[in-house]
C-alpha cells in the first residue's frame, strides 16, 4: 500500500501528458477571485518520530478507564474485553473488508454475522435479528418505522424514560414525514403507564420503551405490553444485552421489536462511538425489517454455504421503497459482539450480569448511607441506578475526580427537571474495594 | 405465451374477466424479468384499488418490485396459496400464479387495455 497519491514526478508526467506547464495553469479556467491565493493553514511537515510524540502528548490529555475509575454509563459502558475479542476482530481478512456487494464470496463474514444475529435471537429470544444498526439510537427509530409499516398506522407513542439522546433521534427522523410522535412523561424514573393507556388510539402504531430506562429502573414490561396491544399497537422494547444472561428476555413480554445498543458486548467505550445497533423481531414482520439478514443455506452439492437476504429491500436497490435508509450494518462490532458473546458464554454473561446488578445495589445502600446522596426512584434497577445529590453537582463532580473518580452523569445536562440528579453506571470491574474507597472518598466530601 | 383471451397493461399485468370481476395475474415476460419468486405481498379482501395504484409487491431473489393495478374496484379474492408458494408465479403465471379479483367499478377501463397482439407490439417496442 503507498500512501503518497502523486509524486512529484507523476505531477510532471501528468501536466505534461495534458499540456500544462503548471498546476496554476491547469486551474486557469476558474475565475481568479474563485481560487485560494494563498497556501492552505497547515502545520509543516514532521518526521515519524515527531508525530508519534505529538499524537501520544494529543492523547494523553484524554482520561480514560486505565486512569480514573469511571462510574459513567448511561447508554454506554465500561466493561472488560477479552483478549480473544480484539485477536479475532483485528485478522485483516475482517479488519479490512468492506460491507461485502457481492456478498457469497465472503462466506467467513457471512458465517460471522449469521452467529451474531443467531445469538442475539437466544438473548431476546426473537425469532428473526438483522446483520445490525449503526447504534441503539438508529435502531430505535428505525423500530418505530418500521412499526409503521407494519400496521399502516401514523402515530408512535414513547415512554419519557428512553434515553433523551434516542428520543432526538427519533424526532430527527420523523421530522419530514407524516409519522407523529407523542411523548408520555415518566413519572418516578419509569413510564406512566396510565398515561400510555390515554394517549393510544386506532392510529397508534407502537409504544416504544426501555427496560432497564434512562434512569436504570426497570419497566413493568408485562402491563405496558398488554395495553399496546389490546390497542392494536406493536410493543418496542430497548434492551441492555448484558443484563439478558440475568433478565427475562424481552420476547418472554410480547415484544414484537427488540432493539439495543450493543456496545457493551466485547466493544471498547470510546467517546464518539462506534456502537452497535441490536435489531430483532418477529419472523411474521421480516420483510418490514431494517437491514439485511445473513442466512445459512446449502448450495446445490449439499454443502453449507450463507447468503446475504433482503438487501433487495435496502436503499441502494429501492431507493425512495426502502425499508430503511441505513444501507450498511456495523459488521466488525458484530463480530466483536459474537466473539465476546462466544468467549463468555451463556453462564459467564449470567455472572457478567449478576456481578453488575450485585455490584450496583452494593453502592447504592452505601451511597444512599453517607446520606450526602437521597434516593431518587422506589422502581428497581439492574445495573445502574440516579440518586440525588444535596449540593452542587458539578462541584461535588469536580471534587471527585481529583481524587480519581468519574462520579456518575449529571442528569441536569440533559432535561431541567432532573437537576440534581446524579446516574451511577456500574459494571464487573468495578471491585469492592474501588467501591469502598469512592463511598469513603462521598463521605468525606 | 400471450394467451388471446387476456388483456394487458404497460405494466406487465394480465386481466381475465368474467362478468364483472377481474383476475389479475403478472405475464410471462414479467414473471421471467423478475427471475425467481420468493415472496407476494398481497392486499386484503374488501380493499379498494385505483388504476395505475400499487396493489402490493412481488420480491425475486434480485429484486422488488410494486404491482400496479389495471383497473379500480374493490378486491374480492386473493390467492393466498401464493404464501407458501409464491413460485406458482414463476410457473404458471396465467393460472395458478394470479394474484387478486377485482369488481371493476367501469368496465370501460377493461377495453382500454391492450389485447395480446398490442401486448405483444408493446413489448417488440421496449426491447
Amino acid at each position: 500500500m503507498r500512501f503518497i497519491p502523486v509524486t512529484c514526478e507523476e505531477r510532471v508526467e501528468m501536466l505534461a501528458r495534458v499540456g500544462a506547464r503548471s498546476v496554476d495553469e491547469l486551474f486557469s479556467d476558474i475565475p481568479e477571485d474563485a481560487r485560494l491565493a494563498r497556501p492552505l493553514n497547515l502545520p509543516e511537515p514532521m518526521t515519524e518520530i515527531a508525530l508519534a510524540a505529538h499524537l501520544e502528548s494529543l492523547a494523553g490529555r484524554n482520561l480514560d478507564g486505565g486512569r480514573v475509575v469511571s462510574f459513567l454509563g448511561a447508554g454506554i459502558y465500561d466493561h472488560y474485553v477479552p483478549a480473544i475479542v480484539d485477536a479475532v476482530v483485528s485478522k485483516p481478512a475482517f479488519f479490512t473488508a468492506y460491507t461485502p456487494y457481492q456478498p457469497e464470496v465472503s462466506q467467513g463474514t457471512l458465517q460471522a454475522v449469521y452467529e451474531f444475529q443467531s445469538m442475539i435471537c437466544q438473548l431476546t429470544g426473537m425469532e428473526v435479528s438483522n446483520a445490525s444498526m449503526y447504534d441503539g439510537a438508529t435502531a430505535f427509530a428505525e423500530a418505530a418505522l418500521m412499526a409503521a409499516r407494519v400496521t399502516k398506522r401514523d402515530k408512535v407513542v414513547v415512554s419519557g424514560a428512553v434515553h433523551p439522546e434516542w428520543r432526538e433521534t427519533l424526532a430527527t427522523y420523523v421530522e419530514s414525514g407524516t409519522l407523529e410522535v407523542v411523548e408520555v412523561p415518566a413519572t418516578g424514573g419509569v413510564t406512566d403507564t396510565a398515561a400510555v393507556a390515554a394517549v393510544l388510539d386506532g392510529r397508534t402504531a407502537a409504544v416504544l420503551v426501555s427496560s432497564p430506562t434512562f434512569y436504570g429502573t426497570l419497566e413493568d414490561l408485562e402491563a405496558i405490553g398488554g395495553i399496546a396491544h389490546d390497542a392494536g399497537a406493536l410493543f418496542v422494547v430497548a434492551t441492555d444485552p448484558v443484563l439478558l444472561g440475568v433478565l427475562e428476555p424481552p420476547a418472554a413480554y410480547g415484544a414484537d421489536i427488540v432493539v439495543g445498543e450493543g456496545q457493551a458486548l466485547g466493544n471498547a467505550a470510546s467517546y464518539g462511538g462506534p456502537g452497535l445497533g441490536l435489531f430483532a423481531c418477529r419472523k411474521e414482520h421480516i420483510r418490514q425489517m431494517p437491514g439485511r439478514v445473513a442466512g445459512k443455506t446449502v448450495d446445490v452439492d449439499g454443502r453449507t454455504g450463507f447468503v446475504l437476504t433482503f438487501s433487495t429491500r435496502e436503499q441502494h436497490i429501492r431507493r425512495e421503497k426502502a425499508t430503511s435508509n441505513i444501507c450498511s450494518n456495523h459488521a466488525l462490532n458484530a463480530l466483536a459482539a459474537g466473539v465476546y458473546l462466544a468467549a463468555v458464554g451463556a453462564e459467564g454473561l449470567a455472572g457478567i450480569g449478576e456481578a453488575c446488578i450485585a455490584k450496583a445495589h452494593y453502592l447504592e445502600a452505601a451511597l444512599v448511607a453517607t446520606g450526602r446522596f437521597k434516593r431518587a426512584f422506589d422502581a428497581p434497577f439492574a445495573r445502574e441506578f440516579a440518586l440525588r445529590w444535596t449540593g452542587d453537582v458539578e462541584e461535588m463532580q469536580r471534587r471527585l475526580l481529583e481524587r480519581g473518580f468519574l462520579a456518575g452523569v449529571d442528569l441536569g445536562r440533559f432535561a431541567a427537571a432532573d437537576d440534581g440528579l446524579v446516574l451511577f453506571a456500574v459494571t464487573e470491574r468495578h471491585t469492592r474495594e474501588v467501591l469502598d474507597r469512592f463511598v469513603e472518598e462521598v463521605s468525606a466530601l | 405465451m400471450y394467451p388471446k383471451e387476456l388483456k394487458y397493461d404497460r405494466e406487465h399485468e394480465w386481466v381475465r374477466m368474467d362478468g364483472d370481476v377481474a383476475t389479475i395475474g403478472i405475464s410471462d415476460f414479467a414473471q421471467d424479468q423478475l427471475g425467481e419468486v420468493v415472496y407476494v405481498d398481497l392486499p386484503s379482501v374488501g380493499d379498494v384499488v385505483a388504476t395505475g395504484e400499487s396493489f402490493g409487491e412481488v420480491e425475486s431473489v434480485k429484486s422488488v418490485s410494486e404491482l400496479f393495478s389495471p383497473v379500480s374496484g374493490e378486491i374480492v379474492e386473493v390467492n393466498s396459496e401464493l404464501d407458501d408458494a409464491p413460485e406458482l408465479v414463476n410457473n404458471d403465471s396465467y393460472g395458478d400464479g394470479w394474484m387478486i379479483k377485482v369488481k371493476v367499478d367501469n368496465l370501460s377501463e377493461v377495453d382500454a387495455l391492450m389485447d395480446a397482439d398490442g401486448y405483444e407490439a408493446y413489448l417488440a417496442e421496449e426491447a
